[in-house]
């Protein structure tokens, strides 16, 4: 693939920003969005807007289709087996919120054992922060390495016979680090848990099969990855999305309602109560096929290649720490570090007077920072359609920042 | 360098409070105690004062954040010690409107604080300025 010919599909790029071309690396907080999903939105308020699952009339129709269009598309795109599998959500954090109020209240109770990460984002720490108070199970933390990964032996330490829930990320907001899903999921299931997977991260950059990995749940936003906010998706095995009640009660999920009963309509519709998503979900198809037609494959080959880049270039900057994996294979593209004792707003500042887009601060991880050992730090994320020539002016901008900060610290 | 929109950000006496904090750390038995933070970003900070008879006569800070939040602090101790608490609370409200851009009374001495006034120019450092007037704002009107 050819990130600079790409580039053309993405028109927020050809601006500057304080008096420079714009380099945007913020990509993991959210995406920028090609032309071909800010026309299919654009269309579909022009030519197809109307309310699904009800109308008789043409409009109604279309839009339907549209939208359950777009779940075959996410189906198609993560292997699931059955469109009943797939359930449109606001985001990530409502989709493990769903799967910690209803799976998790049914069937963990006191005793039992929740396994994270240390590594892992605040919505993949909170949600089961919660259940743990609300049903008084144990909230379990696997440890990590110094080089931020998670080691099977840790894993299989920490996971009993009492863990009922294991919820991993793919891959690291922070670190980058990708972990081996498949291994954890395996050796959940081997002590009778469900794995839960946060794809938010992964999604957008590495080849997704639901059915290769097993796992028992998956969630990911839309806006990561070329789609537009306010659409996620929680895939969910069938037999467990059955067995699940609905947190959400409502229009558009009920099947029969009565004065004091009512019932519920069949996967996965019973999880999208009122009105969906549809625009955003119409958004999202279009994003999946832009990214099928580059290759997921040719985006994480894309994306190695600019961290390994980034993990060759930025250590020349005396005083900048880098945290992680030390191989830009290990890690998809995200380079989290520190320069100094310049705190990380103040790099934002500097970078940004610079046209250069980071982000500073905990990132959504602040038990991973207290592991960091540091308050705080400034992230640098690539999508398909940054080059190296965005990590020289990172670097340069660096280079400036320690600078003019020179006679401070 | 050429960095002139950055030079009204980040004032020299910003720089000397940051590296040389006046008042940084803990008063044991203070009477006020005040731990606030930034939920954004991470920047913390823990207020404590004395007040006898309405008067603030100590202020210290701790925490941890950028140099505009730690100057701020900085600054905002060495202003308010040894005023009374209306005089601070009001000094607060003025650096209000100082960040939001806004014209301010000029009748109270800010000393050090109007370095702070290119702040306004940066929207998503604001809260980095605010952060110890807020928590001292908290810590005051509770013993008014």
């Amino acid at each position: 693939m050819n990130a600079k010919e790409l580039r053309k599909y993405f028109p927020i790029l050809d601006q500057e920003v304080n008096g420079h071309p714009l380099v945007y690396l913020d990509s993991a907080a959210t995406s920028q969005k090609p032309v071909q999903v800010i026309e299919a939105l654009n269309a579909y308020y022009r030519q197809h807007n109307s309310n699904v699952h009800r109308g008789v009339h043409t409009l109604g129709n279309r839009a339907t289709d549209l939208y359950e269009g777009a779940r075959d598309k996410v189906r198609r795109f993560i292997n699931a087996s059955s469109t009943k599998e797939i359930v449109f959500l606001r985001g990530t954090t409502t989709a493990l919120n769903l799967v910690a109020q209803s799976y998790g209240r049914a069937n963990v109770k006191e005793g039992d054992e929740i396994v994270i990460t240390y590594m892992e984002h605040h919505s993949n720490i909170i949600p089961w922060q919660q259940l743990a108070k609300f049903t008084g199970a144990t909230l379990k933390y696997i440890p990590m390495q110094d080089d931020g990964t998670i080691s099977m032996e840790d894993v299989k330490a920490t996971v009993t016979s009492n863990t009922k829930i294991v919820s991993v990320m793919m891959v690291s907001n922070v670190l980058g680090t990708i972990n081996p899903i498949e291994d954890i999921t395996k050796i959940a299931h081997e002590n009778g848990a469900v794995m839960v997977v946060d794809a938010a991260q992964a999604a957008p950059h590495i080849h997704i099969d639901v059915q290769k990995l097993d796992c028992d749940f998956l969630a990911f936003s839309g806006h990561k990855m070329c789609g537009p906010t306010g659409i996620g998706v929680l895939y969910g095995k069938e037999q467990h999305l059955n067995n699940m009640e609905p947190i959400e009660f409502g229009g558009e999920m009920i099947d029969f309602v009565g004065l004091y009963e009512s019932t519920w309509k069949e996967l996965p519709w019973k999880f999208e109560g009122g009105t969906p998503i549809i625009a955003g979900a119409v958004g999202l198809g279009a994003a999946i096929d832009f990214l099928n037609e580059i290759g997921l494959d040719a985006i994480e080959q894309h994306e190695h290649k600019l961290a390994s880049y980034a993990l060759e270039k930025l250590p020349e900057i005396p005083g900048l720490t880098i945290y992680g994996p030390k191989s830009g294979k290990d890690r998809a593209g995200v380079v989290t570090f520190n320069l100094d004792d310049v705190h990380p707003h103040d790099v934002a500042t500097v970078l940004d007077a610079e046209g250069i887009a980071v982000r500073a601060g905990h990132h959504c991880a602040q038990p991973l920072m207290k592991w960091l050992d540091v308050s705080a730090t400034a992230r640098a994320s690539f999508y398909l359609y940054n080059t190296e020539e965005d990590i020289d002016r990172l670097a340069a901008g660096l280079l400036k920042t320690k600078e003019y900060f020179s006679d401070v610290f | 360098m050429s960095f002139n929109n950055l030079d009204q950000l980040y004032r020299q006496v910003i720089m000397d409070h940051y590296k040389n904090p006046r008042n940084k750390g803990s008063i044991e038995d203070g009477s006020v105690t005040v731990d606030m933070n930034n939920p954004t970003c991470g920047d913390r900070i823990h207020l404590t004062m004395n007040v006898e008879d309405g008067i603030v006569t100590e202020a210290k800070f701790d925490g941890e954040g950028c140099s505009i939040s730690m100057s701020s602090a900085s600054m905002m101790t060495q202003a308010i010690k040894g005023k009374n608490i209306d005089y601070a609370l009001q000094l607060s409200n003025v650096f209000s409107e100082m960040m939001l851009g806004n014209d301010y009374p000029d009748d109270l001495d800010l000393g050090d604080i109007e370095a702070l006034q290119g702040v306004a120019k940066f929207p998503a450092r604001i809260k980095c300025a605010t952060l110890s007037w807020k928590a001292m704002e908290k810590g005051l009107q509770d013993e008014k």
